[in-house]
């Protein structure tokens, strides 16, 4: 075990120095070229703030759902089956059919049925029925129909939050699908989450309505911007899709913030035609379900241009600027779980764990030197290096460093030692009885070699568990810890051993202490 | 170390005393239970500076907003307190903006609002769900990593150990009233880690032994092997130690939980190794003949 070749030495210290040069990347000052890799500063030490969003896609169902109605009834009608009973409910439609049969063919049609489409891949149609007695049937999305709907939804949420935020201007901000319904944000240096997480929280469906004078069938009662209650046409003359952009203006005559916008070519149509038709009347301008304003319509309006005004802030103008040309959210976004970190903390949190580890450190050297003596600077050189390559491993992952993955190297430094503990008290028993030096070190590193991987694949196995199952910080802890281990390995029986044996082979006359 | 510890003697003793602190540990977890952080109880917790004020101020605005179990302390250094809300339902995104504005606005000194977590009722559940799943898959995957590398009742001997140690870890978390969160999971997994380290070390020379002197009982190749390793054991333990008290007295008040955990965790493992894992070979009458048979098996 004490002979090395050449080439293995080379291979060693190679490795070593390809590590370490690694680990000093991040030390350099000005941005490399060629080799930018750096550790990331996890959020708790950079300061930032991490959001979990969820989408909530009951709403949007029963939205898909009521779109079914129409088809389903024209379908029935030019079939001749008389049905009865046609009932709208949460997220199903029920209703009462005369001919049970012919509707089962057509329903399950797997060719050309637009009503109820095939998904060849899925195996699966978009709805499904119940029979719940011999004449009505329940109608409902199946597991494929709802799983299309949410991850729809669920793509669609994720390019518009990332709009929002691109928009509100954060640096490199991180957006992630986490699961079947939730969206994951880190914002790094994020002092205050809550501009970001109002914006997100609106999902700005904007629509165009006409306000009718009584509450006659097919309108509404909505709450203007003064409180007034208005009886609103459920009608939507246009809604947000058809703007393509809007900007916060200030009004030369007022002084008022507002906010313009542009249309496309088929709203500025629409919107052409519906205020010649309507002079006089008004228009309310509906944002999520409430009335920004309801000005009068003074003239047809045939640019595609317009304004909305509705007593704002400036700040307000500028964020409902942002939300229209941002698109509208299919479903309302829901904060599960948020974090955030203020930057006097993270550098607290870095001088503090810098600190502990340098401390820590110097502590298991000392011991070791005190234990030890030449073996156990053996030992140090080897934790030292084991510490530069852990960095460098990390640089070249471009791992992200957090303060519980600070406590995994200080962990990993106490236990980094424990290889060579193993190993050099098996050779101090095997000097008991050998005379030879070589002999009883060489002896002493192979039977504690089963041992050290022996203890070293549990914690590893507990590492592994860690990075699979834990979140956030402790994945960070996770992954230092794990690295470590295999770092450790390697300085033990590598570094640490070429070391012992230039020292026992130059030893003279056959004295050493250990 | 040349001087030899009489370990098989004591078993007895301490079969009784770890016998003893499990089942309070048991007791206490049962009845008076753990105390959990938001990560696994949800809520919203805010780590807030101030030049001048105290918690029972802080204490008494909140109580005015109606917010339910509202808990404040101090935090580190003179200034820094830590809020603690309960949260029983969604009370939508506007919660963390009231309190703040709250404080800012009544309390007569600057604030800085260092921390703001705030973890809903489902994320809270889940969380909790994965870090039993997380605590149970590696107690099997090292049940079954022992299993291959030695026999069944190294195996069972080092999961009762193990257990042990997780049982005894919370138990006394549980006694001083000490918070359970996330990084106290990655804890005790790394307890587990560190634990079945110091075992397979000992087990391992139990092994080597057992195949040397086969005259000798359970209970001497027991001994001798917990002395061979014994440097070992006090060494590795005293630098882990070392590692970990700096980190409980300079790494901050958000490492403090995590790093009492580990201290205790290391405390109990090495005990437990040496005291629980190897006595329970001589419960299930372990002999060279054990290895024997298994060797057996493999090569017909």
């Amino acid at each position: 075990m004490l002979n090395f070749s050449k080439i293995n030495t080379l291979i060693i210290y190679c490795i070593f120095l390809t590590f370490t040069f690694c680990a000093s990347l991040n030390f350099q000052k000005e941005d490399n070229l060629y080799i930018d890799k750096k550790i990331n500063l996890g959020l708790d030490l950079q300061g930032g703030s991490y959001l979990l969003l969820e989408i909530n896609s009951d709403n949007l169902i029963q939205e898909k759902i009521q779109d079914k109605v129409i088809p389903i009834k024209k379908l029935l009608k030019e079939n001749n089956i008389k049905y009865s009973n046609f009932r709208i409910n949460n997220q199903s439609l029920t209703l009462d059919i005369n001919n049970f049969d012919k509707f089962d063919l057509l329903f399950n049609s797997r060719k050309d049925n637009f009503v109820n489409p095939y998904i060849d891949n899925y195996r699966s149609f978009e709805l499904i029925y119940k029979k719940l007695t011999s004449t009505k049937i329940e109608i409902l999305f199946s597991k494929f129909g709802l799983l299309t709907i949410n991850n729809s939804a669920l793509k669609q949420s994720i390019e518009i939050v990332r709009r929002r935020i691109d928009d509100i201007g954060t640096k490199e901000p991180t957006i992630l699908q986490r699961g079947e319904k939730r969206i994951l944000i880190e914002l790094p240096g994020l002092k205050d989450p809550e501009r970001i997480k109002a914006l997100l929280g609106k999902t700005a469906q904007l629509n165009f309505r006409l306000v009718t004078d009584n509450s006659e069938f097919g309108t509404e009662e909505l709450i203007s911007e003064n409180d007034d209650k208005l009886n609103v046409s459920k009608r939507i003359i246009m809604s947000g899709e058809n703007l393509i952009d809007a900007q916060p203006n200030i009004n030369n005559q007022n002084n008022e913030p507002t906010v313009s916008f542009t249309l496309d070519r088929l709203g500025a149509q629409k919107f052409g035609r519906v205020t010649t038709d309507n002079v006089g009347k008004r228009l309310a301008i509906v944002l999520d379900d409430e009335i920004v304003s309801a000005p009068t319509i003074n003239e047809a309006i045939t640019s595609g241009n317009g304004m909305i005004s509705g007593n704002f802030s400036f700040q307000e103008a500028t964020d409902l600027a942002l939300l229209l040309r941002s698109g509208a959210l299919p479903t309302p976004l829901v904060v599960v779980e948020e974090r955030t970190v203020g930057p006097d903390l993270g550098e607290d949190s870095i001088k503090s764990g810098t600190v502990s580890l340098i401390v820590g450190f110097i502590l298991v050297i000392l011991f070791m030197l005190y234990k030890y003596k030449i073996f156990g600077l053996i030992a140090n050189t080897a934790l030292i290096a084991n510490l530069l390559i852990l960095i460098g491993i990390l640089t070249i992952l471009e791992a992200t460093l957090t303060l519980p993955g600070i406590a995994g190297i200080i962990l990993t430094v106490g236990m980094a030692v424990d290889a060579n503990v193993l190993i050099f008290e098996r050779i101090r028993e095997e000097l008991k009885t050998e005379k030879s030096l070589i002999h009883a070190f060489d002896t002493g590193y192979s039977k504690a070699k089963i041992t050290v991987l022996d203890a070293n694949i549990t914690t590893l196995i507990a590492a592994i568990i860690l990075f699979a199952f834990g979140s956030g910080p402790v994945k960070g802890f996770a992954i230092t810890l794990g690295i470590g281990i295999v770092t450790t390995l390697f300085t033990a029986y590598f570094l640490a051993r070429h070391l012992t044996s230039l020292v026992v082979l130059n030893a003279k006359n056959n004295e050493i202490k250990i | 170390m040349d001087k030899k510890f009489n370990f098989s003697s004591k078993f007895r003793l301490a079969n009784i005393f770890s016998l003893f602190l499990f089942a309070i540990s048991i007791l206490f977890i049962i009845f008076k239970g753990l105390n959990y952080g938001i990560d696994f109880k949800g809520g919203t917790l805010i780590e807030l500076r101030s030049s001048n004020t105290d918690a029972s101020s802080i204490r008494s605005l909140l109580n005015d907003m109606n917010l339910g179990d509202v808990n404040v302390k101090n935090f580190g250094k003179e200034g820094d307190y830590l809020i603690k809300v309960e949260q029983k339902e969604i009370s939508g995104n506007k919660l963390i903006p009231e309190i703040k504005k709250k404080l800012s606005d009544n309390l007569s000194t600057e604030i800085s609002f260092r921390r703001v977590e705030n973890v809903g009722p489902k994320v809270s559940s889940e969380l909790l769900e994965s870090g039993i799943i997380a605590i149970s898959l590696s107690l099997a995957a090292m049940l079954f990593y022992i299993w291959i590398r030695f026999e069944w009742q190294f195996s069972i001997g080092s999961i009762v150990a193990l257990f042990h140690d997780v049982v005894i870890t919370l138990g006394i978390f549980s006694i001083l009233s000490l918070e359970i969160n996330l990084s106290i999971i990655a804890a005790v997994l790394t307890i587990v880690g560190y634990s079945m380290n110091d075992t397979v070390v000992i087990y391992d020379r139990i092994r080597e032994n057992l195949n040397k002197y086969n005259r000798l009982n359970i209970s001497e190749i027991a001994d001798l092997s917990i002395n061979d390793t014994l440097a070992r054991t006090i060494i590795t333990s005293a630098t882990t130690l070392l590692a970990l008290l700096s980190i409980f007295i300079l790494g901050g008040e958000i490492l403090r939980g995590f790093s009492f955990a580990m201290i205790l965790g290391v405390v109990i493992g090495t005990y437990s190794s040496i005291f629980v894992a190897s006595p329970m070979l001589k419960f299930f009458k372990v002999t060279y003949k054990t290895l024997e048979k298994e060797e057996e098996k493999i090569v017909p």
